[in-house]
């Protein structure tokens, strides 16, 4: 019987440049198992992958510009003006 | 119809999303194509805050990305027959964007290369077998809301805008507008490999602030 080689277990230098293939699910089934197998035993990169997931949370809550209402104005102009020349 | 518009801080991005009632994309488009003037300017408003952000990357001037948006949207009133529907409304939108960004030219747009070896965290932090040496402290998930109105929201503020311009455009469209990772290569015209690398590269150095700003 042949013995499946083992891939040598990552580390954690490994593990952080993989975080966003992982959240993207972009791993192969392998790399995938790899990966949670390292989480499972290192509370660092645990803590590591918490921190990247409330970076991308906290991102997602920053402010926008939304149009205001001397824009929505303008816009509107804008409009109006663009449908009379088509005509 | 969304009448006042609520400050997108407290709502987060779902304040640009859809609430129950309005009407999609779709439809207020089939509506703009028979000449309603409020389906313009709904869609406008709702597409808005994606769309100077997107043209402020190719150009020096909000003033100037605000030009771009309107030649945009003058481009889509004049050539609303031409969307065929086989992408997103929104997708097609923001592809006609870059593209008027890009050859508005103010600005030679920075490209960064994509495959840059910069690494996700400081080698510094690993010892000579690759494990943490100086590893991140643990985040307190309850403490969020309050590190974010102490100033942790313009610290992540300022780090997005310290990226370099693929790598912000990637985040900001993926993670402050919330279009899917196909959605973002159609709009930026790049491989779903190099979109991931920039979002990879990008959030690394977001993270990196955040731990910043909770050592301080």
């Amino acid at each position: 019987m042949k013995m499946l080689r083992q891939k040598p277990e990552l580390v954690c230098q490994e593990v952080v440049e993989l975080v966003t293939d992982y959240l993207e699910g972009a791993l192969s089934r392998s790399e995938r198992r790899r990966f949670e197998a390292h989480l499972a035993g290192c509370e660092n990169c645990t803590e590591y992958l918490a921190q990247m997931r409330a970076t991308i949370r906290l991102t997602g809550r920053l402010d926008a510009e939304d149009l205001t209402p001397a824009m929505r104005e303008e816009f509107t102009a804008l409009y109006r003006r663009w449908r009379s020349e088509e005509d | 119809m969304r009448m006042g518009l609520i400050p997108a801080i407290v709502t987060g991005r779902r304040s640009r999303r859809r609430a129950a009632g309005e009407d999609s994309d779709d439809e207020l488009l089939a509506r703009l194509r028979a000449g309603d003037e409020n389906a313009f300017v709904l869609l406008v408003a709702r597409h808005h805050a994606t769309m100077l952000r997107l043209a402020r990357s190719y150009v020096s001037s909000t003033a100037v990305a605000e030009e771009v948006v309107q030649d945009t949207w003058l481009g889509v009133v004049r050539g609303i027959d031409g969307f065929a529907g086989r992408s997103s409304f929104k997708t097609w939108l923001l592809a006609i964007l870059v593209n008027r960004a890009r050859s508005t030219g103010v600005r030679e747009h920075r490209s960064s290369a994509v495959g840059d070896a910069a690494p996700a965290v400081d080698r510094s932090r690993f010892d000579a077998s690759g494990a943490w040496m100086s590893p991140p402290q643990h985040w307190i998930e309850d403490s969020e809301d309050r590190l974010f109105a102490e100033g942790l929201a313009s610290h992540i503020q300022a780090a997005l805008e310290e990226l370099p311009s693929r790598q912000r455009e990637v985040v900001t469209l993926r993670d402050l507008d919330g279009l899917s990772s196909h959605e973002v290569c159609e709009v930026l015209d790049i491989s779903e490999g190099n979109q991931r690398v920039l979002l990879h590269r990008g959030r690394s150095q977001l993270r990196e602030a955040l731990e910043e700003f909770v050592k301080v």
